[in-house]
């Protein structure tokens, strides 16, 4: 992935900023330019909880070549405190310790390595609490 | 608006065809429409690929095509929308026909993905690059989650979804252009690989090649070239979000529910009138979410009413009586109109073994990504 395409979501993927709509409270991960519930464009920046639960996941077992090493591992879709969802690996877990509803906390972690120079790439994944 | 009929189709048999190249199979399905149809000329056409750049680093597809057809000089447009390309593709040319922009139109789909490329690289690109793919969830990893989540919440079972698959090999084995033309069995689909759970290789639609074309005319000129003309009673589109986590509900394919929609209003009439249809089976939980999103059933009961066998050949609604994405093969870009021929040969009554007894109206489903574009097209012989 190109540098310029990489640190752009920096905020995001190290530091979850959000932004919520000034008029509705509705709140965009990643932040958005215009509110698709009130078609506002004034936000403000937020950051999102670390807690929340699992809605969904599976767990990878053929995956793409710069995740081909990591596998079999867990990705799921996770809803914060703030109700907003993301989709992340749950991280320090057995497969089979996975359930819908459990509590998980977002950590920043490595996510991958980059193509052949094998650049690390940062970002959030889950672990159960 | 004028009416709009498909008066020809042509397609080549789906699967790993090494022997070929994307322009060898383009032209083998567009030449077979052109000579079932009968036309002369063509005045414009579409081709629907997904990602032809990645699979086979060849863009500009629609001026190739257009030139190995032997008809460069007309205008020639490529569509893209993720695997629903080649229906969004119909809609175009359903557009031109009808808007009396031009009478005879070719709309082709058409995708080589056994040339050595990473399909699960390149099929990732129609999810959220930045926000789902980056943290590392593949394509049948997105659907392995809408399953869960569908399993958990209406108690859809893992046999359920098996029998979505051993009913459309079934179909698949009586189809000759099929990719695998051969029966399957519940406990061969549980116990295949593993790709993420619950789904297995076998929850899955395969990696293909292939191409498909039809031809529309002007409904009212349609008996010129063909005694069976059918005609597009509706053609609708619709979208959602990308990210398969931004939207409320992830057992709901809200665009599929939204085009099935407008098109039962287009065409005047509801699910309970349809006699076949073929939907979007990327993973056998997409067919149990399209049946249930297009009304053929209420939410959270596809995978009964598939148990039931009303899906089968025999049974209330038909569904992938081409043995659909999973058996007949999913070459992406060609897909939404590989679902077209099908349903125009049921409705002229030529599918032969797979054939539905009196079958009058059709439908056709087409998807892309995990849900984010659908396509729905409702068919009537004339
Ligand atoms: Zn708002």
């Amino acid at each position: 992935m190109p540098s310029p395409r990489y640190w752009r979501e920096i905020p995001q993927r190290y530091r979850l900023e959000a932004n919520k709509c000034k008029k509705c409270g509705k709140i965009f991960f990643p932040p958005r330019l215009i509110c698709c519930e009130c078609r506002g464009q004034a936000f403000e920046k937020i950051r999102l909880s670390d807690e929340g639960k699992i809605i969904t996941f599976t767990v990878i077992r053929v995956a793409p070549q710069q995740f081909a090493t990591q596998t079999p591992y867990v990705v799921a879709i996770v809803e914060t405190k703030d109700e907003v969802r993301l989709t992340t690996q749950v991280a320090d877990c057995k497969p089979e310790d996975v359930e819908i509803g459990k509590k998980v906390r977002l950590v920043f972690r490595k996510i991958q390595e980059e193509g052949k120079t094998g650049i690390l790439c940062y970002g959030y994944k889950a672990v159960l609490v | 608006m004028r009416d709009v009929a498909i008066i020809g189709c042509g397609m080549t048999k789906f699967g790993e065809l090494w022997k070929k190249s994307i322009r060898d199979i383009f032209v083998e399905a567009g030449l077979k429409a052109i000579d079932d149809a009968g036309v002369e000329n063509i005045d414009s056409m579409y081709v629907g690929s997904m990602t032809s750049g990645l699979f086979v680093e060849q863009e500009h597809i629609s001026a190739i095509m257009a030139d190995y057809l032997g008809i460069a000089g007309i205008p020639a447009v490529r569509i893209e929308s993720a695997c629903a390309s080649g229906g969004l593709a119909l809609r175009q040319g359903f557009i031109e026909v009808t808007s009396g922009m031009n009478d005879i139109v070719l709309v082709g789909g058409v995708e080589k993905m056994t040339d050595g490329a990473d399909a699960t690289y390149a099929l990732a690109s129609a999810a959220d690059q930045e926000y789902e793919v980056y943290n590392g969830i593949t394509f049948p990893g997105l659907y392995a989650m809408i399953a869960r989540a569908h399993m958990h919440r209406y108690g859809t079972t893992r046999k359920q979804l098996a029998l979505v698959a051993v009913k459309n090999h079934k179909n698949g084995a009586s189809n000759p252009n099929a990719q695998f033309q051969r029966e399957t069995t519940i406990d061969g689909v549980i116990n295949a690989t593993m790709v993420a759970d619950p789904l297995t290789l076998m929850d899955c639609s395969p990696v293909s090649d292939g191409a498909a074309c039809v031809i529309l005319c002007p409904l009212d000129q349609a008996k010129k070239y063909t005694d069976t003309p059918v005609k597009i009673l509706a053609s609708c589109a619709a979208t959602d979000n990308i990210a398969l986590h931004q939207r409320d509900d992830v057992t709901i394919l809200k665009a599929v529910k939204l085009s099935g929609e407008s098109a039962f209003k287009q065409a005047g009439i509801s699910p309970g009138d349809i006699d076949v249809a073929e939907v979007h089976d990327c993973f056998t939980i997409a067919e149990i979410c399209a049946i249930e999103d297009l009304g053929f059933v209420a939410k959270g009961k596809g995978g009964e009413f598939t148990e039931k066998g009303e899906t089968a050949l025999d049974g209330k609604i038909p569904i992938n009586t081409s043995g659909g994405l999973k058996s007949k093969g999913h070459p992406v870009g060609a897909t939404g109109i590989a679902q077209v021929i099908e349903i125009v040969e049921q409705l002229r009554g030529n599918a032969g073994k797979r054939q539905v007894k009196n079958a009058k109206v059709g439908l056709t489903q087409n998807m892309g990504g995990s849900g984010a574009s659908s396509v729905v097209h409702i068919f009537r012989v004339v």
